[in-house]
């Protein structure tokens, strides 16, 4: 639906560092190998600020929040 | 290994004038482009100008992908035609699947067919350069299909510019992303981000990728209308397609079928089994086995094998015999698939790795008692999580290996170790690589 947004990983750039999912549980897991899993679907508005921050300290750059045009 | 040993062509079910096998030449011999000439019309020379009607005439034909996706071709074809900039056609002739060699026969023994299915193809979208690609173990290919491009370097000058590229002889080089990026960057692997090449491809330019077969299934249909192509196959796929047969049967090959012939109607044109059949591995190394009693009833086409949880992919059909462990085979099978990975994501990279092991390990009658529990939360973990489908793949099988042999697994879960274990594998691995 219009507006809402979405966390997505590059999996490519992901390199494990895991520290999405330590500032991000609600919306991220990780694997046995230490890579992130995304919880699927848009996510609510109260984690937009969690989720920004999440995505500002991904060492590798490969978190991103898309918004549905 | 396989590419240098093709088997002999036993003769096709379908060797109805016009279709795909009638075009082969026996091993040795060579169709000159002049006796080619006169059985099919050269392509139109090389224009800018999409032509829409041969694009509808491939949408009435209903043609589908025949690399592994089964994509409509003619939605790819008017999606390219419809970009801002001059497309290419990039022909897919890698065929990174073990157990296929349908693409290496085809290009080996119908290389003007091919030639003018890719050809037609950049009429189509109104491309100017066509580039094959070819895997570097497919040296009978690569010869067959530069003699026949310099045979057209002469005599059709007109024609679309042709450019012939070695392929890394891997599983994720065929990959449609992953050959677009060997041309523009030389690494076979899929690049970051998320375009597609039918938008921007080879030099940003939109570019059609398409598997061999499918190119030459369009010249047909260019030569003998779609209604004819309809006339066999099924309506959601039409036509025939070029199955790569392997196993226990007395005639093994690559055989032209009807989409949506019975499996046992390919086993009987193939001289029958040689043993009490174990299992069937349908689309090959990123596809599924089906258990006997389904293989018995499966009509080859998606639909059909989709029926019974199976994938058709690019047309393998491997017959386990019973003799055979099926375990064994597919513990084998998940620790190739393991080191063929492009070694960029990481749930790629440690997840079908640490499938490999747990497969091992219950094959060899030493898993703990969670390793079942284990291998099914990795499938699901692993699943959609890489840059390109090829983990998918890989999850896929290994599914389908453990519903297969279920009762064959149970016995190994409790500590029984394989005792065929000195048996070499039937299915067919090319050397270990370790990855990129």
């Amino acid at each position: 639906m219009k507006g809402q947004r979405q966390l997505r990983v590059d999996p490519i750039g992901c390199t494990g560092h895991g520290i999405c999912a330590e500032l991000l549980p609600e919306l991220i897991r990780l694997d046995d190998w230490g890579y992130p899993i995304i919880k699927n679907g848009p996510f609510p508005a109260s984690l937009l600020d969690h989720a920004r921050r999440a995505v500002t300290a991904c060492p590798a750059l490969a978190l991103r929040i898309t918004t549905d045009r | 290994m396989k590419r240098n040993s093709l088997p002999s062509l036993p003769p096709p079910p379908v060797g109805e004038p016009g279709r795909l096998s009638s075009f082969f030449t026996p091993p040795g011999s060579w169709t000159t482009l002049a006796e080619h000439r006169r059985r099919f019309p050269a392509p139109p020379p090389a224009r800018r100008q999409p032509d829409g009607t041969l694009i509808e005439m491939v949408e009435r034909a209903g043609l589908r992908g025949r690399g592994g996706a089964s994509f409509p071709t003619a939605a790819k074809l008017r999606a390219v035609a419809a970009g801002k900039r001059q497309p290419v056609v990039l022909a897919n002739g890698s065929e990174g699947e073990p157990a296929s060699y349908k693409d290496a026969l085809i290009m080996t023994s119908a290389p003007h067919l091919v030639l003018d299915g890719a050809l037609l193809a950049a009429s189509a979208v109104g491309a100017e350069e066509v580039i094959v690609g070819i895997a570097l173990d497919m040296r009978a290919a690569r010869a067959a299909i530069d003699r026949a491009e310099r045979e057209r370097y002469a005599a059709e000058p007109s024609s679309a510019r042709i450019r012939i590229i070695d392929v890394p002889a891997r599983y994720v080089a065929g990959e449609e992303r992953a050959l677009v990026n060997l041309v523009n960057r030389g690494r076979a692997i899929p690049p970051q981000g998320t375009s597609r090449p039918f938008e921007r491809g080879v030099a940003g330019r939109p570019t059609l990728v398409q598997n061999v077969e499918t190119l030459a299934h369009l010249a047909t249909i260019r030569r003998n209308g779609p209604d004819w192509f309809r006339s066999v196959g099924t309506a959601e796929t039409p036509g025939t397609m070029l199955v790569s047969l392997g196993g226990a049967v007395a005639d093994p090959g690559v055989y032209e079928i009807e989409v949506g012939t019975t499996f046992v109607d390919l086993l009987s044109a193939a001289g029958g089994a040689t043993e009490r059949i174990g299992g069937v591995l349908t689309g090959g190394y990123s596809g599924t086995w089906l258990r006997t009693e389904e293989a018995v009833r499966v009509t080859l086409d998606q639909k059909g094998l989709s029926a019974v949880g199976g994938f058709l992919g690019c047309g393998v059909v491997s017959v386990l015999p019973a003799s055979a462990c099926g375990l064994r085979e597919s513990s084998a099978v998940l620790r190739w698939m393991a080191g063929e990975t492009a070694g960029q994501c990481g749930p790629c990279v440690y997840g079908l790795a640490a499938i490999a092991d747990a497969t091992e390990s219950l094959r060899a009658g030493r898993a703990d008692g969670r390793v079942l529990e284990r291998l099914e939360r990795w499938s699901g973990d692993v699943e959609g999580r890489g840059a390109c489908r090829f983990p998918d793949g890989a999850v896929r099988f290994l599914r389908s290996a453990l519903r297969t042999f279920a009762a064959d697994i149970e016995k190994h879960a409790k500590g029984y170790p394989c005792i065929r274990a000195d048996q070499q594998p039937m299915l067919p691995l090319p050397l270990m690589t370790r990855a990129a």
